[in-house]
């Protein structure tokens, strides 16, 4: 079964860290990405840009209204994603509680629904 | 065709509808994880049987016939559904069905109990999920024993069942660091369903005397599954010695019999064997536990059998550790009991102040019984005749209100308040 992992992470703690903590926490995931890898469990994993360059559209009665911003106004933000190929939610929660974002933030695990 | 011919027909259909209920749904559920569509489908099969089995005579194994049928409306089912991958899931049942002899379907209810106590499911619903999924309690009967509607009920079931599907939650036993916590459920489970048939003293009620049944046959599967483990046994040993009383619960004219005065000799002797034995197993591990304390509680008041008296002061420190462990008010009642043999009741019933307060026992029935013998021993009729009012009011089995409205007039005229 494929499970999307969500990392929501406080976006200004990043900034708050000193260089030496910012590569440690870029080696953790990077370590953590290769693990899967060499687990065959990877299916697609991304980093995203900081949640105040979203921009958010609804379009409502024909008419496109668009947001500069996050979807979601919450102190927690969307940071990245992993997509991920194991057997069953067991799995699939061990991965989320072994990414790094789990210790700074929260993970979720969602299967995916397959067509 | 004869009425009674009919009736047993009925009846056959009942008893395996209960005992295959949690093993067949369990199974068809297995690789799809689809418990719902499982009950669906048994419940068509099982309606099936009701219509053909009268006429046509019941097959010779019942179970492995409403598997076939069943099976075929799973499959219809899927076949007429678009929201999935309809033909992994065939190929998946085909696969799953394919590998077994129709008359021996492998028992994966264990697998099904522990995929009920995953964590990722709202603890909540945990154990009325396993109550309904794996052991067959309808909706109604699991709302009524944890105080919610029906209505209510029935949609976090589900909901949880959707979740066990959708989100690829596995049948099987969980890893050994998860296991104690998870098992723990398992076990609550088990014996609240042996409760809910254990309330049938005279077993006149099928439905529910399966249920006892059904909750140690499956406590038995649980000490081959996990041989090591002391509260597993402990559990077994429990039931077991409350099962081997049930033929002296009521006497001959459906009146309750309280074990204190029940005749040791009706008691089945086999089956205490069987819990001494298994009790020994449990203790032989040296890691005491809540199930353990209660089976020792009940080998105490079963060597009555053997001495003809009871050893309170082995009771009351079995319970001493039992309320340390585990907090719970029950406990303190039956602490405040044995105390009362002791000591008298004055002092049993400033054991049973102590746990006044708490709110979940105001309309607990054994406190109010417990609360009026003690009142009655010490004299003070009008305040134990209120107290057995209460507990009468609040009691559901017929056989232990009429033993309690016994005991209520037996306070003599002194006792009614004024006016009645």
């Amino acid at each position: 079964m494929q499970y999307l992992l969500t990392l929501y992470v406080d976006e200004s703690g990043w900034g708050k860290m000193t260089p030496e903590q910012q590569q440690q926490g870029a080696a953790s995931y990077m370590a953590y990405t290769e693990a899967l890898k060499a687990a065959g469990a990877l299916v697609n994993s991304n980093r995203l840009r900081p949640s105040a360059t979203a921009t958010t559209l609804r379009v409502t009665n024909g008419k496109t209204q668009v947001l500069d911003g996050p979807f979601a106004d919450s102190k927690e933000q969307l940071g990245g994603y992993y997509l991920i190929d194991v057997p069953d939610l067991d799995a699939a929660m061990s991965w989320a509680g072994r990414c790094p974002a789990a210790q700074h933030g929260v993970v979720e695990v969602r299967a995916i629904w397959a067509m | 065709m004869e009425t009674s011919d009919r009736d047993t027909t009925l009846a056959t259909a009942e008893t395996v509808a209960r005992h295959s209920h949690g093993k067949l749904v369990a199974f068809l559920a297995m690789r799809s994880g689809d418990v719902t569509a499982a009950e669906d489908a048994l419940s068509e099969a099982f309606a099936a049987a009701l219509s053909v089995w009268p006429s046509k005579g019941c097959p010779a194994n019942p179970e492995a016939w409403l598997l076939t049928v069943a099976r075929r409306k799973l499959i219809d089912q899927i076949r007429s559904r678009h929201d999935g991958p309809g033909s992994d899931e065939l190929e998946a049942l085909a696969e799953t069905i394919g590998e077994i002899a129709e008359d021996d379907i492998p028992d994966r209810r264990l697998g099904l109990l522990f995929a009920c106590t995953h964590p990722a499911i709202d603890a909540g619903i945990r154990s009325p999920l396993m109550m309904q999924v794996v052991l067959g309690l309808d909706a109604a009967q699991i709302a009524s024993a944890f105080l919610l509607s029906p209505a209510a009920m029935s949609q976090r079931l589900v909901r949880a069942k959707a979740k066990i599907r959708h989100a690829g939650i596995p049948f099987r036993i969980p890893n050994r660091n998860e296991l104690p916590e998870r098992l723990e459920m398992v076990l609550d489970a088990i014996y609240a369903s042996f409760a809910e048939g254990w309330i049938d003293a005279a077993g006149s009620d099928i439905a529910r005397r399966e249920l006892a049944g059904e909750a140690i046959f499956l406590e038995r599967l649980l000490t081959e599954l996990l041989p090591d483990e002391p509260e597993v046994w402990g559990l077994l040993a429990l039931m077991l010695y409350a099962e081997a009383r049930r033929p002296a619960r009521r006497n001959s004219r459906g009146g309750f019999v309280p074990l204190g005065q029940q005749d040791t000799a009706l008691w089945d002797a086999e089956m205490i064997e069987e819990a001494e034995a298994a009790l020994r197993r449990a203790s032989g591990a040296g890691l005491i536990g809540r199930y353990q304390l209660e089976a020792a509680i009940q080998s105490a008041h079963v060597e009555r059998r053997r001495t003809g008296s009871v050893s309170w002061r082995a009771i009351l420190s079995l319970y001493d550790a039992l309320v340390n462990l585990t907090g719970s008010p029950v406990a303190s009642i039956n602490r405040a009991l044995a105390l009362a043999e002791l000591e008298g009741p004055t002092t049993g019933l400033e054991a049973l102040d102590e746990v006044s307060g708490d709110p979940r026992i105001g309309s607990y029935q054994p406190y109010w019984a417990a609360r009026a013998e003690l009142l009655a021993r010490t004299g003070a009729s009008r305040e134990a005749w209120q107290a057995y009012e209460i507990a009468i009011g609040l009691e559901r089995d017929p056989a232990v209100k009429r033993y309690l409205e016994m005991r209520q007039a037996d306070l003599g005229s002194d006792s009614l308040p004024q006016g009645r």
